[in-house]
């Protein structure tokens, strides 16, 4: 590390080096420990040995993704997969314990599920009305038909303002247009300024998550990457030395940037008011020191009045983080004085979206990831092994919508548990669209003839979705074990075929009972 | 045809069927206690927050040793005088060496531990971020109850920038591990000092 990219504050901080003897990250005000954020419950490290990080899926063309063989280098790499697994499951604990918190949780999602439906099925007006309201706060609007009409549209608007640097917060709809990449052809510097997905980015990889990028690292792999990238020291793992390292690299681009851009967590038609939820504040960095600042917004954002934010603030970071709120909860709605604002909405295949009568309710989903860390598949087998923007169950029922062909495999990857809908906090029915998309692309012939022949064999089953139904509902103690007919199950082409065991069936049913009997003697 | 037109008549033609009306939001019962102060203290507290008592004659006793150590200090409030004054900053950049931050808060929340702030609080709104540290002075008569009730004031409608801060900024994008000052401030200390009557 350079000598300028030292912290300001290095005098009288101890060991491990940059950490400041009075720092209360670790331990609040009143000495319990502290969990907020993305911050686990109980220290969960990875053993202090070195293992290279697997991969993510390998990507060919339109070539269906071949999630199992990802999954199952993912698997080989034993240190990575326990401490993902875990990791993520404590967040699925975390957010139980919030929900659990809250008497009216269940008629909350409720509220959520309606207030998105009423506003997707009148779509169209209330993009006019938020439209309206943002030029009257003096806001620019534009409208992208796609990531790639988003990817011009910014570039435009930087060009107009000769801006070369851009700093960004996280958006997971950027990475949908693959923003960055275009960016680099055009010869704009674009730095993540989130520290997960900054790692993200210096790793040339795709982030693995929708809240925690990196969650698929270990604090090794960060000390690699940061040390090839960064420069720092590939010896020193620690979590504080490394994310200290981001901020003091990362700050110079910001105070330097031509222009910044967010994502967008709610549009508020109303106001006109673009809302983002953030932990470590840089959405608002990203808003509010460049003169240039741009926001890209997924047209299903949306939503009528100021009112509701009270429903979905309430259920956003329970769900994805088991914390009441986040850090940062940002309204932005007109320029500052002598700067210049605009809005991107962008459809990107959402507009299709809304005609597919079995898919349109996934519109409502609001990234929280629970439906992610609740997955026995997702944290067995790492986001980056779905080879699509958006792992675990939400991107089963998404990813196929971008690409027929490319995700045809995906929807194949659960073991549906139906855990997924039951912490949904916008109440899509994750696992039954799961279901239907098998049907669809078994329909259409997206599916390689031999997982068709498997899905004839597996048709008792797949005719009648109440046998997987009776698993809903089933106990964490359940779902925290990867079932083994998960893994080996022909339904599932995540597992692997060569292991084909017992009837399907018999199998699932086997383990069910097994595990139901166990968690009967609670 | 815009993309815009070509957005919207697509959403018309696939509109989804079925009857599906705005529901009318309850207002739910606050989860915390009569005593505001103290929920919205604890919760804070979890949240990696600070609480400081005004002191008798001090209102800043709680974070005096932070004020006495930091060498730029930028108040937003009339109760401290700092020496950066922010009505003279040019560029959002130029706050970048502010060690200590002191602004007020428009209202707190007791179900989160946040606190409200809009550009008129915070002067120049970079401050709130690039700053070190951030000492935040809150009446507890401007203490509400619930997220509900926050977002039943009239700031939402009005500013051109509004944000919640609960606690510092976090992160924990590396094994879980929580860190304070990810990219914003360090630390967020709460001074319960009621307005100056005008
Ligand atoms: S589908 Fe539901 S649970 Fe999954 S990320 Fe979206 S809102 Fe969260």
């Amino acid at each position: 590390m350079s000598e300028e990219l030292h912290p300001r504050e290095r005098e009288g901080v101890v060991n491990p080096v940059v950490r400041a003897p009075d720092d209360e990250s670790e331990r609040g005000q009143d000495g319990r420990r502290l969990d907020h954020a993305e911050g686990t419950s109980k220290p969960i490290k990875a053993p202090a040995q070195r293992e290279p990080q697997p991969r993510g899926a390998k990507i060919r063309g339109d070539r269906p993704i071949d999630q199992g063989e990802a999954a199952e280098r993912f698997l080989a790499a034993p240190l990575h997969a326990a401490a993902h697994d875990e990791r993520l499951w404590d967040l699925r604990r975390k957010r139980d314990n919030a929900a659990h918190g809250i008497p009216e949780w269940e008629e909350l999602r409720e509220l959520a599920s309606q207030i998105k439906q009423h506003t997707l099925s009148n779509l169209d007006a209330y993009l006019e009305q938020f439209e309206a309201a943002a030029k009257a706060n003096g806001v620019h609007v534009h409208w992208a038909r796609d990531g790639a009409d988003h990817n011009r549209i910014v570039l435009g608007i930087l060009r107009d303002h000769g801006a070369k640097t851009l700093v960004k917060s996280k958006s997971m709809l950027t990475e949908e247009c693959g923003f960055r990449h275009f960016m680099e052809g055009e010869g704009v510097e674009i730095i993540e300024t989130d520290l997960g997905e900054r790692i993200q980015q210096l790793d040339n990889e795709e982030p693995s998550h929708v809240v925690v990028p990196a969650a698929h690292k270990t604090r090794f792999d960060v000390a690699e990457v940061f040390a090839r990238t960064l420069g720092t020291d590939p010896d020193n793992d620690d979590a504080h030395y490394l994310a200290e390292s981001q901020r003091e690299t990362t700050r110079p681009y910001i105070l330097n940037a031509d222009a910044g851009l967010t994502g967008c967590n709610f549009a508020v038609a109303e106001t006109g008011t673009v809302v983002t939820c953030t932990n470590e504040g840089n959405a608002d960095l990203s808003g509010n020191v460049p003169k240039l600042q741009i926001h890209s917004i997924g047209i299903e954002k949306l939503i009528p009045c100021v009112e509701h934010l009270g429903v979905f603030l309430r259920i956003l970071a329970r769900s994805a983080l088991g914390s009441p709120i986040t850090q940062y909860t940002s309204h932005f709605r007109g320029p500052r004085a002598g700067t210049e604002m605009h809005y991107v909405l962008v459809d990107n295949g959402r507009a299709a979206r809304l005609g597919m009568e079995a898919f349109w309710t996934s519109l409502k989903c609001i990234r929280c990831g629970a439906c992610m860390n609740t997955c026995p598949v997702y944290r067995r087998s790492g986001g980056l092994s779905y080879g699509a923007t958006y792992a675990g169950p939400i991107g089963l029922i998404i990813d196929p919508t971008f690409n027929k062909r490319k995700y045809s495999t995906l929807p194949f990857s659960s073991t549906m548990n139906g855990s997924c809908t039951n912490v949904c906090p916008v109440k899509i029915n994750i696992h039954e669209q799961i279901f239907a998309w098998r049907k669809v692309l078994a329909e259409e012939h997206q599916i390689p003839m031999l997982k068709q022949g498997m899905m004839k064999a597996a048709g008792a089953v797949l005719s009648r979705p109440a046998a997987y139904r009776a698993a809903i509902g089933a106990a964490d103690s359940a779902l925290k074990v990867l079932p083994r007919f998960a893994v080996y199950n022909p339904l599932n082409t995540w597992g692997k075929k060569r292991e084909m065991p017992d009837a399907p069936r018999q199998s699932f049913h086997a383990w069910y009972k097994e595990n139901r009997m166990k968690d009967g003697a609670k | 045809m815009s993309a815009r037109d070509a957005i919207l008549a697509e959403i018309r033609k696939n509109r989804p069927a079925g009857d599906h009306p705005l529901p009318e939001v309850p207002l739910f019962t606050p989860l915390v206690g009569d005593d505001l102060v103290a929920e919205f203290g604890e919760r804070l507290k979890r949240m990696g927050g600070r609480i400081a008592e005004p002191g008798a004659d001090d209102v800043f006793a709680g974070v005096r040793e932070r004020l006495d150590g930091a060498k730029v200090v930028a108040s937003a409030v009339p109760e401290l005088a700092g020496n950066r004054d922010l009505k003279a900053v040019a560029r959002p950049r130029d706050v970048d060496d502010v060690d200590v931050a002191v602004v007020r808060a428009v209202f707190g929340i007791a179900e989160t531990g946040s606190v409200l702030f809009t550009q008129d609080q915070l002067v120049v709104n970079a401050v709130a971020y690039l700053a070190q540290h951030l000492v935040v002075l809150l009446d507890p008569a401007d203490i509400l109850p619930n997220v509900q009730a926050a977002y039943r004031r009239p700031e939402f409608g009005q500013a051109a920038y509004a944000v919640l801060h609960t606690g510092p900024s976090a992160t924990a994008d590396i094994e879980g591990v929580l860190i304070h000052g990810a990219q914003g401030v360090r630390s967020l200390t709460v001074v319960l000092q009621p307005r100056a009557t005008a």
